[in-house]
This record gives C-alpha cells, structure tokens and sequence, in this order.
C-alpha cells in the first residue's frame, strides 16, 4: 500500500476515463466541414478582430499578486504543522512575516494593483 | 487480498464519476424547478417511465457522446483537445486523498479509506486544485475566440485569486489540529469540548469556515461566481467546445463541486466523525449511562468496527450532500456579481480576513498551551 503506486494506479485510471471520452465521442460523433461552421462565434457576425490583441494589464497584475501571495502560503504550511514545537519564536516571526505580508497587501491595495474600475 | 482492496477502492472511484456527476445535474435542475416554481425536467422516459426526471442525466451523457466535436479554424489543435482533458483529470485526482471513513480493521490488518493513504493531503489538494486553471485558460487560448479569450483570463484570474484565499484560511485549521494529513484532521475533530461539544472545524475555526465555503463556490465558477461563463455577456472559455469536450468541462464543474463540499467537510463538519462516536462504539455524554444502566457499559453502547467504518462513510455521504444542497441553494438564491465586485470580495475583504484569522489563531493557541 505503498502511496505513490496508488497514486500511479489513479493517474492512470483518471487519465483512461478521459480517453474513453475522448474515444466514444470520435466513434459515436458526426463528422462535417464547412466554411460558416469553422468561423469562430462571435455573436453571429464575422469576427472583426483576432483574439489575442490586448487584454487589460489588470490581468497581468493580479497574477504576479498571486505569484507573491501564492509563494507566501507555501511557507506558511510547514510553519503551520510545527507551531506547538516552535513556541514563542516561531510566533513572533511568524507575526513578523504575516505583517510584512500585509504591508505588501496594503501597498498593492493604496496603488491601485486592486482596483477594476 | 490486496487486489481486492484495489478494486474496491477504484470501483468507488469509477461509481463516484458516473454516478454522482450525472445525478448532481439532476439534483440541480429540480432544486431549482422547486425553488422557482415549475415542475422541472421530467421529460425524459424510458418505456414511458419517467422516474421524476432522473433520465434526463442519462440522456445528457448519452448526447454528449454523440455529439460532433469539432475544432474550429485557426485554433491550436493539440492545446485545444488537450485543455479539456487537463480539467477533468486534475479534478478526478482530488478524490485520492479523500478519507471516507475511518481505517477498517479486518483481522489484524487495518485498511484507509482513502484511495491514496498520503500524509500530505491538503498539499495534494492544492496541488490539484490549482492545476484546474490550466484547462481553462488553455481552452480559452487555443479557441482562437475572442470570447473564450477573455472567459478564459478572467476565469484564471479569478481561480487564482480565490486560491490565495482558500490557501491562507486553511492555515488556521493547520494550526489547530497540527497536521496536513486529512485523516488526522478528521481523527483529531471527534474530541469534544466541555465534554458534549465535538471539536468540528466550524466551531473552532467559524471565520475561516466562511472564508473557506465562499472561495470554494468561487473556485468552482458557478453563480453567484460565474462571470467566466455569464451567458449574457460572454459564453465562457468553452464557447467553441462541442460533444465530450464541452461535456468534459462540464463534468469538471460538478465533480469540483463534490471535491469542495468534501473538504468544507473534512475540515470544517467533522469529516466521518458522528458526534459520540468513537472506534469502540457509542459514548454517550452526561447522564445517558444512568438512565439506560442495562445497555451501556461505563458510558459506551459496544459497536463492531465494520458497522462504525459503515456508519461513518454514510455520515460522510450525508454530510457531503448536505453541504452541496447548500451551495446549490446559493446558486439559486444570488445573481451574478460583477467582475469588479468578485475580485474586491477576494483580495479586499477575504484575503486580509484569513490572515487576521491566522495571526488571532496563533496568538490563542499560543497563550492555551
């Protein structure tokens, strides 16, 4: 009962449900082609644009946020588990970093990184 | 021996899929007919029978299958049959790391009731959980459609923002009972305070219940959450999907929706944990033992081992329908937030909660030891 061989049998047990999916729907699906059919939707109307032109920079902001905050997390587990052996150190440095954090939170907030409009 | 435990284990897996997926859209269309006031799908019938509806899960699939599943022209083939495969297959994974009950003994040797008895279950979790995103966005990307584009960031930004949120008020249940492993956190909440009260997340940790519950319903993008797929503005990222891979996210939406109100249980409602119930058999509290003296020795009504792993599995099902009928009340119950609102909701008022939450949990444990 080794985890990682459970988990290999699982992956491997997920990923052919997926091909049986993908499988039956080929087998059983209707296959046709044609100009119109191929055009993306957009609404009915001929696209005017390609997709892929400029996306708010909003977007790219809130993803570097969850880069910092996401990496930020992952120290908070270990501490997390150990916390009744580290005593008062750990808590205090963990105040430390929890208000840096915040800081953080506070200065992306005040500039606006958290604002749509 | 082994073998069989194996197929039991996958089995249930299987059975979880194609069973459960299906009939959550059922349970869903007539909550919302009862809730609305119609009468809801009852259409479908099989030799004139119609079982309150309960075929039109089985007609959904069946059409899905045979549906054509086309690739519209310009989009990027490999990433787009890819992407709706990534979103299932990580979401089948988060069922590994599930404990479904408590470990069975059968003569001496002790059995989890999990498919994957791993020690770093929420890690495993996250882990999962934050993989979902790839299907989206990919999806959205290879459509080569302006819409799924733009569902498919704002679905992305949306998952990892409230993922910031999940991670962070976790930390607090972390704190309290010591251990990322999902079976110890559901061993530890069968204690009981004062005697009578069981130690369940969600009195120990109610701000983080809150917080954990909302960015749940919010990873998994359905209303009040759903501006990825608001039909009156945007499609959704799957907008070119047709057959299997429409089916695909489709399914993917339900079977996070399990994967969510099984951990709101595991963490927050006890998990398999009866109030009372231990691996002996039932401890009653208070003044039980004088009243019924035949029938409880020193406080404990005697159970078998295999009846309380039964109990407990079906306290869990129950447990994790109960939380589902409740996120599919506030599906029913809220309309759509603006894009704007979802994000100020998540990193305004969430995110700096669950770090309050975090930094009163230390200092209190901190002071109780």
């Amino acid at each position: 009962m080794n985890p990682l061989i459970d988990t290999l049998i699982l992956v491997a047990v997920a990923a052919a449900v997926v091909l049986v999916f993908w499988g039956v729907n080929f087998l059983l699906g209707p296959r046709s082609s044609g100009v119109v059919k191929e055009t993306p939707f957009e609404t009915g109307q001929v696209p005017l644009t390609p997709p892929g032109h400029r996306l708010t920079v909003r977007f790219y902001l809130i993803a570097i946020l969850f880069v910092v905050f996401d990496v930020e997390l992952i120290f908070l587990f270990p501490w997390a588990v150990v916390f009744n052996k580290l005593g008062l150190f750990g808590l205090i440095e963990m105040l430390a970093f929890i208000g840096v954090l915040f800081i953080g939170l506070f200065y992306a907030w005040k500039r606006g990184a958290l604002e749509w409009e | 021996m082994i073998w069989i435990v194996y197929i039991a284990k996958f089995a249930f897996f299987l059975f979880a899929l194609a069973v459960l997926a299906p009939l959550l859209t059922w349970v869903e269309r007539k909550q919302s007919a009862v809730m609305q006031d119609r009468i809801g799908a009852n259409r479908a019938s099989i030799f004139g029978m119609r079982a309150l509806g309960l075929f039109h899960a089985l007609a959904d699939v069946l059409k899905l299958f045979t549906k054509e599943f086309f690739i519209p022209r310009g989009a990027q083939k490999l990433i787009f049959l890819l992407a709706p495969c990534i979103s299932i297959f990580f979401a089948l994974l988060g069922f590994a790391v599930i404990p479904h009950a408590d470990s069975l003994i059968v003569a001496g040797q002790s059995y989890a009731m999990q498919i994957v008895a791993a020690d770093v279950g929420i890690l495993f979790f996250f882990a999962v959980l934050s993989m979902a995103v790839y299907g989206v966005i990919l999806g959205g990307w290879a459509s080569n459609n302006n819409y799924a584009v733009l569902g498919g960031m704002r679905a992305s930004a949306q998952m990892i923002s409230y993922e910031v949120a999940l991670g962070v008020s976790l930390i607090g249940v972390i704190l309290v009972y010591g251990s990322v492993d999902l079976l110890e956190i559901s061993r530890a909440q069968s204690e009981l305070w004062f005697g009578f009260l069981p130690q369940w997340g969600i009195f120990v940790q109610p701000l983080a219940f809150f917080i954990f519950m909302t960015a749940g319903i919010a990873e998994t993008k359905r209303i009040p959450f759903d501006a990825p797929e608001g039909e009156s503005e945007i499609v959704g990222y799957f907008i070119e999907y047709g057959g299997m891979g429409f089916g695909m996210y489709f399914l993917t939406d339900f079977i996070e929706t399990i994967l969510i109100a099984s951990m709101t249980v595991i963490f927050f409602l006890g998990g398999f944990q009866i109030p009372y119930l231990q691996a002996d058999g039932l401890h009653i509290p208070g003044l039980m033992p004088l009243l019924f003296p035949d029938t409880v020795v020193l406080g404990v009504f005697q159970l078998n081992n295999l009846i309380v792993t039964l109990l407990q599995f079906a306290a869990f099902i129950f447990k994790v329908a109960v939380v589902i009928f409740l996120m599919m009340t506030i599906r029913w119950t809220l309309p759509r937030f603006r894009y704007d609102q979802i994000m100020n909701l998540g990193w305004k008022m969430l995110l700096p909660l669950s770090l309050v939450n975090i930094i009163v949990t230390a200092v209190v444990l901190y002071w109780l030891r």
